[in-house]
């Protein structure tokens, strides 16, 4: 396809921010459009707006599923300025309209709502407050509205639903996030000691650690041009798909608490509890903070650790698949999981949903095949998907990933054993190259994860972007519940278990 | 159900007999020890090296309601500054979460500091809320953990509660973000006297990383008695459950 863009590959660069053509609006929208609307393949992974120059620039990233390509692209927004939204062509865009609208001011006519998506501190219009979030409404008399939140009934985070109800049955929940908000970003461009952009990335969502590090680690390293070596990867890889058997394992604890299933629930937390030692063994903690460094690691893994996740992994995938072997047999289980919550694959599309969430509505988005990072270009990753969207699709959906992931890492396994070099202490003082940016994805448990950012001319990052799965994947947890009973509401927001700081930031 | 009974044997006993004696990896990060031979310039490099500002630059001291349990200070300084896998780390008086340069006794509560009602009502049963204000969901992970087939604490009737109504007191994470700040507040304020404040993971104790942050409103915190600190990145379960033992008075 012929357009205006620059086309640049994940985890590598660095590259000129001049190379970043900036394109009137009109083509910007014709060329978003064109792209998108054509091919499902093709995906945005960012849409963000860069103070440039003492101007507004809003950059866009597209993801090519068909090539492992990323296409860079922009334009200057000039105040006042009233813009044709992508929205109603692209529903996928709205959360990335509204953001920029919350924090840059840019004006859209033809989004359906421009509400705000966090109240960031630094939003642009400081008289919308939280406690003023101007929910959808539907008028009705024998309509009702249930309010869940910030602060939950469970330990989790905090985040508030709003239902609209018709009896039990849930018409419509509008999902509003921001509790959580922490600024992130900002933080990530004003500490000073590259150490504390590292601590910052593990911090962006603590069940998803590895996920958000490797992300961040491999785009430092694009910044300053330098490449980690082939064990260095491989036990990246190792970590991640370790991170991802844990929390699958712990979600399918959590699903058998929710439908009382108490003996599922009891074995998947022990099972859960010796996926993570073993990672607190690797490396002192469990969810695998201070494993993941920008040019090296300080818990480079050994023999005797290597062995233990060998057995580890083969131990409990044998006990995890008795226990789904039971879980997916009982009937009073599947009544409760089958046809409940169900997310279709256009749905799914149209919310731009990424990761798991998207695999078990029979959308194959797995950044590890299609952009693949660190060492998963050599090795064999099959993507595991679903075709209904329910619930019973995403529990299967982790049982599944789990046994591959055991897969993979035993082909890591052998990689590691082939590749005997030494890994360098941690290189956080490396220079990045001035006036550059790097995209980075990484897919975590829950999914894609794209960090971004941009190197001023001393070569200090002056803007850094992050996109969590959850980002996109809130609005499918809305769509589940549509026409559902609200005592279903639980369970479906199990199914997903998504991140409330990943999105708030 | 023959299924169920094979699984059963297949996973024998998970609970931890003794959570006080539990023995954790070699690598685990708990409680530091710094020589007392520690130079000037080891200090210096420490706290140059140090993401949270938790290594004092003069003394030489590291603040555990500060640390993120990185270990950079120790990979620099690997003759000089340890940290043991003592998870017993919890304490009740902010102060006692410093550690100084030679000192190597354990940290236990200070006694004349615990509360004398919290003993004598909620010895034989402690209902805590749960606020997360700000917490990336490892603290809360390792909460929930705590209450799981391994941990278990409910063995000593410790429990978390879906109502502020029903609790003794609040465990509050993360930094408090200003978005939850009034919830926070709200939270308490709904629990009946008396109650208790535990504060579990660095976040929660010093804000962390996020300390300096125009996103965080830590207000709620500053005029309030705090029964408990918990450190860790996030904090331990063993750490918690050792901390709160302490704390009822339960040996």
């Amino acid at each position: 396809m012929k357009g205006s863009y620059i086309e640049i590959e994940n985890n590598s660069g660095p590259y000129r921010i001049d190379d970043i053509p900036v394109l009137p609006y009109s083509d910007f929208y014709n060329q978003t459009i064109t792209f998108m609307r054509e091919r499902d393949s093709i995906h945005c992974v960012a849409y963000f707006g860069i103070k440039y120059q003492n101007r507004i620039r809003i950059i866009c990233l597209l993801a090519d599923d068909t090539n492992g390509k990323i296409y860079g692209y922009s334009f200057i927004y000039n105040d006042n300025e009233t813009l044709d939204s992508v929205t109603k062509v692209l529903p996928q865009m709205h959360l990335f309209e509204r953001e920029v609208h919350e924090n840059f001011g840019v004006r859209y006519s033809g989004h359906p709502w421009l509400k705000p998506v966090r109240y960031s501190y630094d939003r642009l219009n400081t008289d919308q407050v939280i406690e003023n979030y101007p929910f959808y409404r539907i008028e009705g008399e024998e309509l009702h509205e249930v309010g869940v939140g910030p602060v939950h009934a469970g330990v989790i985070e905090p985040g508030h639903f709003r239902f609209i109800c018709h009896g039990e049955k849930v018409f419509h929940l509008e999902i509003q996030l921001g509790y959580q908000h922490r600024g992130v970003e900002n933080l990530m461009v004003q500490s000073v000691k590259p150490l504390q952009k590292c601590i910052l990335a593990e911090s962006v969502a603590g069940d998803t650690v590895i996920g958000h590090t490797i992300a961040h680690a491999q785009l430092i390293e694009s910044l300053a041009g330098i490449k980690a070596g082939s064990r260095l990867q491989i036990e990246r890889c190792i970590a991640l798909e370790l991170e991802r058997i844990a929390v699958h394992i712990g979600d399918t604890a959590a699903l058998c608490g929710d439908v009382a299933y108490q003996l599922g629930q009891a074995v998947c937390e022990a099972l859960r509890t010796s996926v993570i030692n073993t990672t607190q063994l690797w490396c002192g903690n469990r969810f695998g903070k201070g494993l993941i460094r920008p040019g090296g690691s300080n818990y480079p893994l050994n023999a005797e650790t290597a062995k233990k996740i060998s057995e580890m992994i083969s131990d409990t995938g044998r006990r995890f698949e008795d226990i789904t072997e039971r879980i997916f047999s009982l009937t009073s289980l599947m009544a409760r999981f089958e046809d409940i919550g169900t997310v279709t694959a256009l749905q799914a599309k149209k919310a731009g949903a990424t990761g798991m969430a998207a695999r078990s509505s029979g959308v194959a988005r797995d950044i590890r095949v299609t952009h693949p990072f660190q060492y998963y270009q050599k090795v064999n990753v099959n993507t595991i998907i679903q075709q209904k969207g329910d619930v019973l699709s995403r529990a299967l959906q982790r049982k599944e990933e789990v046994k591959e992931s055991i897969r993979i890492i035993n082909q890591l396994l052998v990689a590691w054993q082939e590749n005997p070099e030494n890994i360098s202490k941690p290189r956080y003082d490396v220079p990045l190259k001035p006036d550059s940016f790097s995209v980075s994805l990484s897919e975590g448990w829950r999914g894609e994860i794209c960090h971004a950012a941009f190197t001023s001319g001393d070569g200090k990052i002056m803007s850094y972007k992050i996109k969590d799965p959850s980002f996109h994947n809130w609005l499918m947890l809305a769509l589940a519940v549509r026409n559902q009973e609200i005592s279903d509401f639980p369970l479906c927001n199990k199914s997903f278990n998504l991140s409330y700081c990943g999105h708030d930031l | 159900m023959k299924q169920e009974i094979k699984i059963l044997r297949q996973h024998g006993v998970q609970y931890i007999k003794d959570l006080r004696r539990q023995q954790l990896s070699p690598l685990f990060k708990g409680r530091p020890v710094i020589s007392e031979e520690i130079t000037e310039k080891e200090i210096a490099s420490a706290a140059g090296v140090c993401p949270a500002g938790a290594v004092c630059s003069k003394t030489g001291s590291l603040d555990l309601g500060k640390c993120m349990f990185c270990g950079e200070c120790v990979f620099i300084n690997p003759d000089k500054i340890k940290f043991t896998n003592d998870y017993r780390i919890a304490a009740n008086r902010r102060e006692d979460l410093i550690i100084k340069p030679g000192q190597t006794g354990e940290i236990r509560l200070s006694e004349n500091h615990v509360r004398a009602e919290i003993r004598r009502i909620f010895r034989k049963g402690l209902k805590l809320r749960q606020v997360s204000a700000g917490g990336d969901n490892a603290c809360e992970m390792e909460l929930n953990a705590a209450g799981n087939v391994n941990f278990d604490m409910g063995r000593f009737g410790i429990e978390f509660t879906a109502s502020p109504r029903h609790a003794d007191g609040i465990v509050i994470t993360g930094p408090v973000s200003s978005a939850m700040s009034y919830a926070l507040k709200n939270t308490y304020d709904a629990i009946p006297e008396p109650k208790l404040i535990i504060l579990s993971g660095t976040d929660a104790i010093s804000g962390g990383m996020f300390a300096e942050s125009k996103a965080i409103d830590r207000s709620f915190l500053a005029d309030k008695k705090i029964d408990l600190y918990v450190p860790g990145n996030p904090a331990h379960p063993l750490t918690f459950i050792n901390g709160v033992l302490d704390l009822l008075g339960i040996r």
